[in-house]
């Protein structure tokens, strides 16, 4: 497991009087390369970070408050909203932990239709993540590339779900109407078009002298202090631990699915960038296989129209595009939940950003935030 | 055939261009309106899930470069913010003081239930119920979040204004 | 007890800005609700037979929620437990996966602190619960056992107030600062806004 760099010990800064040569700035809450409404004080030496202050809560809505207070297929729209930019993902936890305290049984070609859209979400994500990192650093152009081929995503989301971002599909128990007739073909083509615009962006960007310069033995981070931290998802796959929800504790269909889970080595910007790019590759595998699996049938479990769990407590959790997504549902038996917690894996992966940040320049601050790939929405709630 | 002057599509002949050919008149007001209204430059400020829909329409697939609209990183040198999301009340002063950095003239376009009425966060203890409780705003742009088309319906519409509260200045 | 009286808010009466106490509206919670079924897994019920050697200084109370062994210690050992659990080689729960914290407030005057751990070296998935009481809602921080315990313990300390006693840092994390009240408990309310 590779060394963590030697950092200078910081100032601890309890109030605004640091004192000495240092000079702090203030990046946010609006600053286009925080992806939404983060707010960060780096405090710096010459160019040097010696210490920063991460500020959250720009974005506090109390959608956990909200939960409380709705019914099951109510808390389904809010959960859309959470992380923005996989919205299919975050719904299917959902469900599934209503569906595991309920014990419902789902039809297969619901889980299979669940598991398409899904893995097409992180492809989507994925792109706007591969996107949004390029244009940190100044390179416009893969931008143009990865959203042109999302925009092909979300055409296909609409014909099935009727809308391109909050698309409120899942249901308890399966899905809330079947899919178009002509859907395989459109997902195979979809499938064809999507994997030459990885290679694309791929051959643009990943290997290029400066992006690579750039990224190289940035913010390094070791397997056991990213476990540490709480750290999940390709954060914290880039370090090389192996830790997929998706092949630990397999759920929906995944355990009828053969696909790889690759692992970083050297724990930097790099690695954490790379195997976005080859998570992205992978769903194209799955989703083929999936799309070869599905066969006709029942969509719906026959469940009562407003779920109403039995008393108990259940977590559920999915392997995001962003990490370990979790939910921690409190159920009194009634038509709400008594307590609906999210374990949210963009607030966990933003989390040791400090320690990160330590000891780089401060140019190197957007490319490291960026490369935890956080959405706000879900860090705040 | 001889082309007849003033029929069909050639425009009737006018004396006053006999006089000074070339000059065109009309009031600064709607010189500039026109000139402000074809280059706005809105503030690269996303709040919230409408945010990602805002960049979709930036980007190629719906390209708002054509309306001459090009994002601008600093409100210093911006003319209009799209309030895109969810605006919390630790978020109120912030958006104030970006609204109060752009110069004049200035349009602010509330893009999205959140930014219009607290959308599907209306009985949240911490959502703002609306950005106009904050700032002034020209066009609300409604959906969650809206389409592409949907926002580029309210820039045209921003536009439109732009040149209409010209000419009403000129007539008041 | 009176599940009845704490129902959820129903959709009409939510137009009010500010409703009188909430009431729980017919039918929204069903009174004699059923309790679902506890059935561990086979490695839950190792980690269950193994739990009371492996944390034998301290007074436990073992259960189980569906697939999901359930541990309940006094607060203030918490933070010993879980330097136990997580230095044990047989537990090796090495992933904090959620801290969170739930209100029972009205029946029991408690809050109840979650801990969801998970080893990935065994595979092994567990829920730790600690009740304090709604008076005065303290108890050891976990930071010093696993680094990634500090935003959840600064953003319950934000939502109800619980203490986390010996945090190194525990001041306002999500909240404006300065705001008044405790938005996640039950008792806050939920209609609570302010014109601006």
């Amino acid at each position: 497991m590779p060394e963590l760099p030697a950092q200078p010990t910081p100032p601890t800064r309890i109030d605004n009087d640091h004192g000495g040569t240092d000079m702090w700035i203030n990046m946010g809450p609006q600053h286009p390369a925080t992806h939404g409404v983060f707010r960060m004080e780096l405090a710096l030496d010459s160019e040097l970070i010696v210490d920063a202050i991460s500020h959250i809560g720009y974005l506090h809505r109390g959608s956990e408050r909200l939960f409380e207070n709705e019914i099951y297929s109510q808390i389904i729209t809010l959960f859309d909203r959470l992380d923005y930019v996989s919205n299919f993902n975050n719904e299917l936890v959902l469900v599934m932990a209503v569906e595991k305290l309920m014990s419902l049984e789902v039809p297969d070609r619901a889980e299979y239709i669940r598991v398409i859209l899904c893995e097409l979400n992180r492809i989507a994500s994925h792109l706007v993540f591969i996107g949004t990192f390029a244009l940190d650093m100044g390179a416009l152009t893969p931008s143009l590339y990865t959203f042109r081929d999302r925009e092909k995503i979300l055409a296909l989301f609409e014909a099935t779900s009727g809308a391109r971002m909050m698309h409120n599909y899942f249901r308890v128990g399966g899905v809330k109407q079947d899919v178009v007739d002509d859907f395989p073909q459109r997902v195979n083509s979809l499938l064809g078009e999507l994997e030459r615009g990885i290679d694309e962006v791929d051959q643009l960007l990943s290997h290029g002298e400066v992006f690579v310069e750039r990224t190289r033995g940035i913010a390094v981070i070791d397997g056991e202090t990213a476990l540490d931290w709480g750290l999940t998802g390709a954060c914290l796959r880039a370090s090389g631990v192996a830790y997929d929800v998706r092949v630990d504790e397999p759920y929906s269909v995944y355990d009828r699915l053969d696909f790889a889970v690759p692992i970083g080595t050297a724990g930097d910007t790099w690695d954490r960038y790379y195997l976005r790019v080859l998570e992205a590759r992978q769903s194209i595998i799955i989703v083929r296989q999936a799309i070869q699996q599905m066969e006709p049938g029942p969509i719906q479990t026959k469940v009562r129209a407003i779920a109403r769990p039995p008393k108990g407590e259940v977590y559920a959790h999915a392997e995001n595009p962003r990490g370990d997504f979790a939910v921690y549902l409190v159920s009194e038996g009634g038509e709400s939940p008594y307590r609906l917690k999210v374990r949210p894996p963009s607030f966990c992966n933003l989390m040791p950003l400090r320690d990160l940040l330590i000891g780089h320049y401060v140019a190197d601050a957007v490319v490291i935030l960026g490369s935890l790939d956080i959405v706000l929405g879900e860090v705040d709630r | 055939m001889e082309i007849e002057q003033g029929r069909g599509n050639t425009p009737a002949e006018s004396p006053f261009q006999r006089v000074m050919p070339g000059i065109v008149t009309a009031s600064t007001d709607e010189v500039f309106a026109l000139a402000r209204k074809s280059s706005l430059w809105p503030l690269t400020f996303g709040l919230a899930c409408c945010a990602i829909e805002m960049i979709s329409t930036f980007m190629p697939h719906h390209d708002l470069d054509r309306f001459g609209i090009v994002t601008w990183p600093t409100p210093r040198q911006s003319d209009l913010i799209i309030i895109a999301g969810t605006v919390v009340k630790k978020m109120a002063d912030p958006i104030k003081l970006l609204y109060e950095q752009m110069p004049d003239p200035k349009w602010v376009i509330a893009m999205g239930s959140c930014a219009t009425n607290g959308g599907p966060y209306y009985r949240s203890y911490s959502v703002v119920m609306g950005v106009d409780h904050i700032i002034p705003v020209d066009i609300y742009v409604p959906g969650c979040p809206p389409r592409p088309e949907a926002l580029m319906d309210g820039l045209l519409k921003l536009q439109e204004k732009i040149t209409a509260d010209a000419r009403a200045r000129k007539l008041g | 007890m009176t599940t009845e009286e704490q129902g959820p808010e129903s959709g009409p009466d939510s137009e009010a800005k500010r409703p009188a106490p909430i009431t729980a509206p017919k039918g929204r919670r069903a009174p004699d609700a059923p309790t679902v079924e506890a059935a561990l897994t086979p490695s839950g019920e190792a980690l269950a037979a193994l739990l009371p050697d492996v944390l034998a200084p301290f007074e436990l109370e073992i259960g189980a929620d569906i697939d999901e062994v359930v541990c309940r210690v006094a607060p203030e050992h918490v933070a010993e437990v879980c330097a136990a659990l997580k230095s044990d080689t047989r537990t090796f729960m090495k992933y904090l996966r959620l801290i969170t914290v739930v209100d029972y407030e009205e029946n029991d005057q408690e809050f109840e602190v979650v801990y969801h751990l998970y080893s990935l070296e065994h595979q092994h998935k567990m829920v730790l619960k600690a009740r304090v009481p709604a008076a005065d809602p303290a108890l050891p921080t976990v930071t010093t056992v696993w680094r990634g315990a500090d935003w959840y313990e600064r953003e319950m300390h934000d939502l109800f107030g619980v203490v986390f006693s010996g945090h190194p840092n525990l001041v306002t994390l999500i909240l404006p600062d300065g705001f008044e009240g405790y938005p996640g408990r039950k008792s806050y309310p939920l209609h609570d806004y302010d014109e601006w």
